[in-house]
């Protein structure tokens, strides 16, 4: 049952001192920006809710997504799927080989793995790509496969932190496109932590300004 | 995961921390006649008493102090000198260059120079009869020299790029460029500017280095026995002559010995921390005095010629080791020998293969498992970053211990508990010895890359679904391969050089390369001193090439790691 992601009272501090304080829902397919300089809990609000907050801060609240309460899961398994601002696509694996770590063990077998691959690099226009190295991908086409391996992972909700920033102007506008449309399409529930006034406007959703 | 990891930091401050104090009280006791297994039961002060009544002892604590003291000094110096004279460019290819010296074990860089510059040695051999006149060889005490000076050489070799290496690691952390052009804006001399400088921070960044080194050239063993005087030898070798002496009573005298080889260190240190006041001062002043030392040539040519000569001499002895151990009858002064042949190898490797056996299961094993507890501890650290940080890299600190304290120091006692659990000449009692010299190098070579790892690669693995475990093994563990190795490999170079806890918890019932090839030096043999120094040198040699080649195999199609 997909009824998004609720952040309820989530208050985070640092030494005592209130650096985020969020309380709020995000539908499925919808877009939750969350702006602000840096320093002002940006990135403290995303490692929060992916589950990797540094044990200096003290953040209270819960998180539930599609009614499961994952306030208290380990990170590997809240089912949230990241983007940074960098591909991060793992070196020593080839393309098909990130993807394949993505997949989940409940798809069994080499050829059905196989093919549910081929059918994903298809899908990103990246048809027999899978035994590239990935450093030797352009910007763009790596900012695909990282895309692709997020959600071939079957989140339930995606986090992006800046994930546009790097790419030059066109390819931005190209790589927003897709990952709002995607996330629509797949009804996930977004949040996207940006500094980009674009990023926020094309994503079309509610604005959450953070201060310092 | 938690709990293993959990694990690591204990059993490592364990196994570093428990030998270095049982070693210490094992050497206490003796030293003031409680040893009930050899008839001391009552505590005296016989031992030193004893002790100083060995024929020249003070002078060989003397010589143990001086040679130390000042190897470090000029090794130091020197590269400071270096760096502060060279282009990034020469520090760079100087320092790739440098770089396989550091793995070659002490006594093949001994026996090394000990071929090159003694009376029949290569030099000699080179010059003569055209220059010198000279047609049998000279009788001048060029090694073994009463004073040191050959031991220095030695030390300075070995140590200059071990000094390099930490410094080289330092600077990164330090605004080198940007100093370099405040200074010469403001019309320093290019040396002078690093020194007032740069030279201050980047030294306190190696100061535990330094102190390592020192305590290492104090008290070292095989160096010693080979290129260091001998009538008195240094203190540290009288040591182990006495450890190793039939008459048992020697032993109580051993240990005596061992707390004044811990004092004679001791006062190196205190020395050193005095040389620091006395350096800073002098700094100071002239800093304060506003001299630019504009003109500086000389020196900048001096700095980058002196880190040249002990390495080409570590080169060309290694070039010289190799030669004698094929060579046929090579007579003095011919620069070459009459001729080449397998004969010494084909004799020598039946006796070669036990220690070799010993030597190499000693250093994978060991190093398989520093590098398993380097991981853990550095898991450990991951998981505790925050809050838990600073007191769980405090209590890690005591992994420099072993390399602080003289090895005489705690070898001796710990020997005297092995002898006296009776688990000495076991294989397991060496390894366990091993491991205290070998997990601190392993852990120190793998932390800067464990650390600068972009540990976001571990978020999208988590987010991927994967646990802390599967991320190792399938994201961390690979992308770091190659920095995993190179500290495998460290460590394995760091066993195969070990020379004093081979030979006394081995017991003369575990013998390994180290410990034939040393024991060689008084017979003189070259052909044979040729085979296993060759052998010594070339062990560390093949742990690095395979560090170095499994990634680059394995990563053959892998742009992103090839860089690395």
């Amino acid at each position: 049952m997909k009824t998004g992601l609720t952040l309820t009272a989530i208050r985070i501090a640092l030494g005592g001192r209130p650096i985020v304080a969020i309380d709020t829902h995000i539908a499925p397919g919808e877009i939750l920006t969350v702006m602000g300089p840096s320093g002002s809990g940006k990135s403290s609000l995303f490692a929060y809710l992916a589950g990797f907050l540094d044990p200096v801060f003290q953040a209270s609240g819960q998180i539930l997504v599609d009614g499961e309460d994952i306030t208290d899961l380990p990170a590997h398994r809240r089912h949230m799927g990241l983007l940074f601002q960098d591909p991060l696509l793992f070196p020593h694996m080839d393309v098909a080989g990130n993807l394949k770590f993505a997949l989940p063990a409940s798809i069994k077998g080499r050829t059905a793995r196989q093919q549910r691959v081929c059918a994903a690099l298809k899908e990103i226009g990246l048809d027999g790509f899978d035994n590239r190295d990935p450093d030797t991908l352009s910007g763009g086409q790596k900012a695909r496969v990282a895309l692709m391996r997020t959600l071939l992972s079957e989140p339930k909700a995606l986090l992006l932190d800046e994930p546009f920033s790097k790419l030059d102007t066109e390819l931005r506008g190209q790589m927003r496109d897709l990952v709002f449309s995607t996330a629509k399409r797949l009804m996930l529930p977004v949040v996207l932590v940006t500094h980009d006034e674009a990023d926020a406007k094309a994503a079309g959703g509610k604005i959450v300004r953070l201060t310092l | 995961m938690s709990f293993i990891p959990r694990l690591g930091p204990p059993i490592t401050v364990a196994l570093l921390t428990l030998p270095v104090l049982a070693g210490v009280i094992g050497t206490v006791l003796p030293a003031f006649g409680y040893l009930p297994a050899l008839g001391g039961h009552g505590f005296s002060l016989k031992p030193f008493e004893m002790l100083l009544a060995e024929p020249g002892i003070m002078r060989s604590a003397w010589t143990s102090l001086s040679t130390g003291l000042a190897a470090s000094l000029i090794a130091l110096f020197i590269v400071m000198l270096f760096l502060a004279a060279a282009s990034p460019k020469t520090i760079d290819r100087i320092s790739t260059l440098l770089s396989p010296l550091l793995s070659i074990p002490h006594a093949a860089a001994a026996f090394g120079l000990a071929f090159l510059i003694a009376p029949t040695g290569m030099i000699a051999r080179i010059i003569s009869p055209e220059l010198t006149g000279w047609t049998s060889p000279p009788d001048f005490l060029i090694v073994n020299d009463p004073v040191g000076l050959t031991l220095m050489a030695g030390l300075i070799a070995k140590e200059l790029p071990f000094l390099l290496l930490i410094a080289l690691a330092a600077l990164p952390q330090i605004a080198v460029r940007q100093s370099r052009h405040i200074t010469a804006s403001l019309a320093y001399g290019r040396v002078a500017g690093f020194i007032f400088a740069v030279w201050p921070g980047l030294y306190r960044q190696m100061r535990l280095g330094v102190f390592a080194v020192l305590a290492f050239s104090t008290s070292v063993v095989d160096m010693a026995i080979i290129l260091g005087p001998q009538s008195p030898a240094t203190l540290s070798v009288r040591l182990v002559g006495w450890m190793n002496d039939p008459d048992l009573s020697l032993r109580f005298v051993a240990a005596a010995g061992a707390l004044m080889q811990l004092c004679v260190t001791v006062s190196a240190f205190a020395v050193w921390l005095g040389l620091e006041i006395l350096a800073k001062r002098v700094r100071d002043a002239f800093a304060a005095g506003g001299s630019r030392f504009a003109k500086d040539k000389a020196l900048r040519i001096a700095g980058v010629s002196a880190v040249l000569v002990p390495a080409l001499a570590l080169f060309g002895g290694l070039v010289t080791l190799a030669l004698w151990s094929v060579s046929k009858l090579w007579q003095f002064p011919d620069a070459l020998p009459r001729g080449l042949t397998l004969q010494g190898w084909s004799a020598t490797l039946p006796r070669l293969i036990v220690p070799f056996e010993t030597t190499l299961q000693l250093g994978i094993l060991a190093s398989i498992i520093a590098s398993v507890l380097a991981v853990l501890c550095l898991m450990r650290e991951d998981e505790t970053h925050g809050s838990q940080g600073l007191v769980q890299r405090h209590s890690l600190s005591v992994i420099y211990l072993p390399l602080l304290v003289p090895q005489t120091a705690f070898l001796f006692g710990l020997q005297f508990l092995f002898i006296t659990l009776q688990i000495d000449g076991m294989f397991l009692s060496l390894l366990a010895a091993h491991l205290v010299f070998v997990t601190p190098y392993v852990f120190l070579s793998l932390s800067d890359p464990w650390r600068a790892f972009d540990r976001r690669f571990l978020c999208v693995s988590a987010a991927l679904g994967k646990s802390e475990w599967q991320s190792f093994f399938s994201v961390r563990g690979p992308m770091l391969l190659r920095a995993i190795l190179t500290a495998f490999a460290l460590g394995f170079a760091v066993s195969a050089a070990q020379y004093l806890a081979s030979v006394l918890v081995g017991a003369g019932r575990l013998t390994t390369i180290t410990t034939e090839a040393v024991a060689l030096s008084s017979g003189g043999n070259r052909r044979v001193i040729g085979i296993y120094a060759f052998v010594q040198m070339l062990l560390p040699v093949l742990a690095f090439a395979f560090a170095g080649l499994v990634p680059a195999y394995l990563w053959r199609n892998r742009r992103g790691l090839s860089g690395q």
